[in-house]
C-alpha cells in the first residue's frame, strides 16, 4: 500500500494595509437613461409590444388581404371608429358590469367557503372535494344548464362567471392559509389574537401572495368565460357585450372591427393584470419581500 | 457593572425564601403525538423562576426543553402537573409571556420594524395609544436599530431580525420573556454579540427570562440559574447557579470548571449504570 505523504510548507503571513481607493473609481454613480429603461419592466414590455405591432403591420402588408388579416393600422382605425361613433363603449361597459357582478359574488362565496374550511375540518373536506370536482369543469359546459335555469339574460352569464371565479379563488386562498408558517401563527396567538382578529391581522396578510394569485387567476377565468358565453349568446340574445360586438361584426364581415373587439378584450385584460394587480402587488407582497 | 447588579439581585432574593416564585412549575409531564408515536417529552419536572432571573433550560436535543418553554407559553397543554405564573394557572397563550423564537420568520413581513414593535402593544391594548409610538422608538433605540425603524424585515440581516423580535417582546414588558434558542440560527460572531447585548439589556431593565439552549457555554454566559435536563424523557438533572459569570470570565478557571461539570452531567452515565 502506498503511503500518502503530505508536505506541509509554512508560508509567511500577510498583513496588508488596505489599498487606497483610486479617486476615479465609481463607488456609486447615477444610472444612465438607457440603463434605467432596461431595468424598468414596464418600459421593456412596452418596447416588446411596439415590436409585435410592427411585425403585425408588416406581415399584414405582405399578406394584403384585409378581409382575413387586416393591418394593425386598419384595426386601430376601426377601433377608433367603434369607440367614438360606434357601440363599443356601451358594449365594454355592459361586459364589465356583468363581469364585476360575477367576480364580486364569486369572491364573496369563496370567502365564505374558505372561512368554513379554515375553521372546521368538515369545511375543509367540503371545500377540497368541491374544488376537486368543479375546478376542472369548464364554465362554458354549464352554460346550457344556466340558460335552462336563468334564461337568456344576465343571470346565466353571472352564473357561469361565478362558477369560473369561485373555485380558483377558493383553492388558492385555502392553500395560502394552510401554508402560513407555524412561527407566525404562534406569535399571533401569543398576543392573544383569536377568531376574526387573528384571521384579519395575521392569516390574511400572511397568505396574501396566494390570495392575490387566486384573484388574478379568477379574473382571467371570468373574463375568458364571459367573452365565450357572450359569443354563444350572440346568436340568441341581445345582451350586448364585447363578445356580441365581435360576433356581430364577424357576421357583417367587418374583420377590422372583429380585430378591434379582440383588441379591446386583450387590452382590458392587460390593463387589469399589469396596472391594477401589479399596483396591488408592488404595494403589498413585493414591498414586504414575500414575492419577487 | 453587570456583575454588581446581578449580585445585588441575588443577595436581595436569596435569604428570603418565603418570596413567592414568579413562575412555579410542579410535576410537569408533557406528551405530544407524532404520526406513529406518543412521545413523553418531560417527566415530573419541577422548578421555580424568581423575578429577575435569567433562567436557562439546558440539555441535549430530545430533553424536552423546548416543550417546557412551549408549555409555559401556553401552546402545549400539560398532561399532568401545573404551571403557575404569579400564582395564576397557565391555561393558554397570552401576552404576559412573550415568546422569542429561533426562526427569523417571527416578524410580520408586512410591517416595518417600528410597526412590528408596535403591533403587540396595539392589539393587546395594554398601553394607551399615544404611548405606543414613543415606547417602540425607545426600545428600538435600545437594541441599536434606530436607523432601521422604517425598514421591512426582509431587508434586515438575521441578527437584526432577532434584535427586532427581542425589542418587540421587551416593549410589552411581559412578566416573563420566553426565548427558544434565539441565537442558534446566527453565525458565531453575531451570536456572541447578541449574547452581550442581551446581558446589557437585562442589566438596564432586569426583566425575567426563561432561555432555552443546547450550548453549555451560552447557558453559563446568559444564565443566572441553569436547569440541566436529562434526555428521553426530560427530567431535572441539576439546578445550578451561574450568576457570577459574564463574558469577561470566559477564560477564567471557574468558568471552564463549571462547563466541564455540566458537560459531565449531560454526557456521562450515572455511576451505577457504568
Amino acid at each position: 500500500m502506498a503511503r500518502i505523504v503530505t508536505v506541509f510548507t509554512v508560508r509567511p503571513e500577510i498583513d496588508n494595509v488596505v489599498d487606497e481607493v483610486p479617486a476615479n473609481l465609481d463607488v456609486q454613480r447615477k444610472l444612465s437613461l438607457f440603463e434605467k429603461l432596461v431595468a424598468n419592466a414596464a418600459a421593456r414590455r412596452i418596447m416588446l409590444l411596439v415590436c409585435l405591432a410592427v411585425i403585425w403591420e408588416l406581415y399584414a402588408l405582405h399578406v394584403d388581404n384585409p378581409l382575413l388579416f387586416p393591418r394593425f393600422s386598419e384595426t386601430l382605425v376601426a377601433l377608433w371608429e367603434a369607440l367614438v361613433h360606434g357601440p363599443l363603449l356601451e358594449r365594454m361597459a355592459s361586459s364589465l358590469r356583468i363581469l364585476l357582478v360575477g367576480y364580486a359574488i364569486g369572491i364573496t362565496l369563496a370567502g365564505v367557503l374558505v372561512t368554513l374550511a379554515v375553521s372546521t375540518a368538515i369545511g375543509q373536506d367540503l371545500l377540497t372535494s368541491l374544488t376537486a370536482m368543479f375546478n376542472p369543469l369548464p364554465a362554458i359546459a354549464l352554460l346550457p344548464l344556466a340558460m335552462l335555469w336563468f334564461g337568456l339574460g344576465q343571470g346565466s352569464l353571472v352564473f357561469v362567471i361565478v362558477h369560473s371565479v369561485l373555485w380558483a379563488v377558493a383553492l388558492n386562498a385555502l392553500t395560502g392559509f394552510t401554508s402560513v408558517n407555524e412561527t407566525l401563527r404562534m406569535s399571533g396567538q401569543n398576543y392573544g389574537l383569536r377568531g376574526a382578529r387573528y384571521v384579519m391581522l395575521i392569516l390574511i396578510p400572511a397568505a396574501l401572495p396566494s390570495i392575490i394569485s387566486g384573484l388574478k387567476i379568477g379574473w382571467a377565468f371570468a373574463w375568458r368565460t364571459l367573452i365565450a358565453a357572450e359569443l354563444v349568446f350572440g346568436a340568441t340574445s341581445r345582451s350586448g357585450g364585447l363578445g356580441w360586438f365581435i360576433y356581430e361584426n364577424r357576421n357583417q364581415l367587418e374583420t377590422p372591427s372583429v380585430f378591434a373587439g379582440l383588441f379591446v378584450v386583450i387590452i382590458i385584460g392587460l390593463l387589469v393584470e399589469s396596472v391594477i394587480f401589479r399596483f396591488i402587488e408592488s404595494r403589498t407582497v413585493r414591498r414586504w419581500g414575500m414575492q419577487r | 457593572m453587570l456583575f454588581r447588579v446581578a449580585d445585588e439581585f441575588r443577595i436581595a432574593a436569596e435569604p428570603d425564601m418565603s418570596v413567592q416564585a414568579l413562575l412555579e412549575v410542579r410535576n410537569l409531564v408533557l406528551q405530544y403525538k407524532t404520526w406513529e408515536h406518543l412521545v413523553t417529552a418531560t417527566w415530573n419536572v419541577n422548578f421555580d423562576v424568581q423575578g429577575g432571573d435569567r433562567f436557562v433550560l439546558l440539555g441535549p436535543s430530545g430533553c424536552g426543553k423546548s416543550s417546557i418553554l412551549k408549555a409555559v407559553g401556553g401552546f402545549l397543554p400539560p398532561v399532568s402537573g401545573s404551571m403557575k405564573l404569579d400564582g395564576r394557572l397557565i391555561t393558554g397563550p397570552g401576552p404576559d409571556r412573550l415568546m422569542v423564537f429561533q426562526e427569523f420568520e417571527q416578524l410580520l413581513p408586512w410591517k416595518n420594524v417600528r410597526e412590528n414593535v408596535m403591533f403587540p402593544m396595539r392589539v393587546t391594548r395594554r398601553f394607551p395609544a399615544r404611548e405606543i409610538g414613543p415606547r417602540a422608538d425607545e426600545v428600538i433605540e435600545k437594541v441599536g436599530l434606530g436607523r432601521f425603524v422604517d425598514a421591512f424585515p426582509h431587508t434586515l440581516s438575521g441578527g437584526m431580525k432577532m434584535r427586532v423580535a427581542i425589542a418587540r417582546a421587551l416593549a410589552m414588558e411581559p412578566a416573563i420573556l420566553l426565548m427558544d434558542e434565539p441565537f442558534a440560527a446566527l453565525d458565531a460572531l453575531t451570536r456572541r454579540k447578541m449574547q452581550e447585548e442581551l446581558l446589557s439589556l437585562w442589566e438596564q431593565t432586569a426583566f425575567t427570562m426563561l432561555f432555552v439552549t443546547h450550548s453549555i457555554e451560552e447557558a453559563i454566559l446568559v444564565g443566572s440559574r441553569i436547569l440541566v435536563l436529562s434526555p428521553h424523557p426530560g427530567r431535572v438533572r441539576a439546578e445550578l447557579d451561574a450568576h457570577q459569570f459574564t463574558l469577561a470570565d470566559i477564560e477564567a478557571p471557574g468558568f471552564s470548571a463549571l462547563q466541564r461539570r455540566i458537560h459531565d452531567m449531560l454526557f456521562q452515565k450515572p455511576a451505577q449504570e457504568r
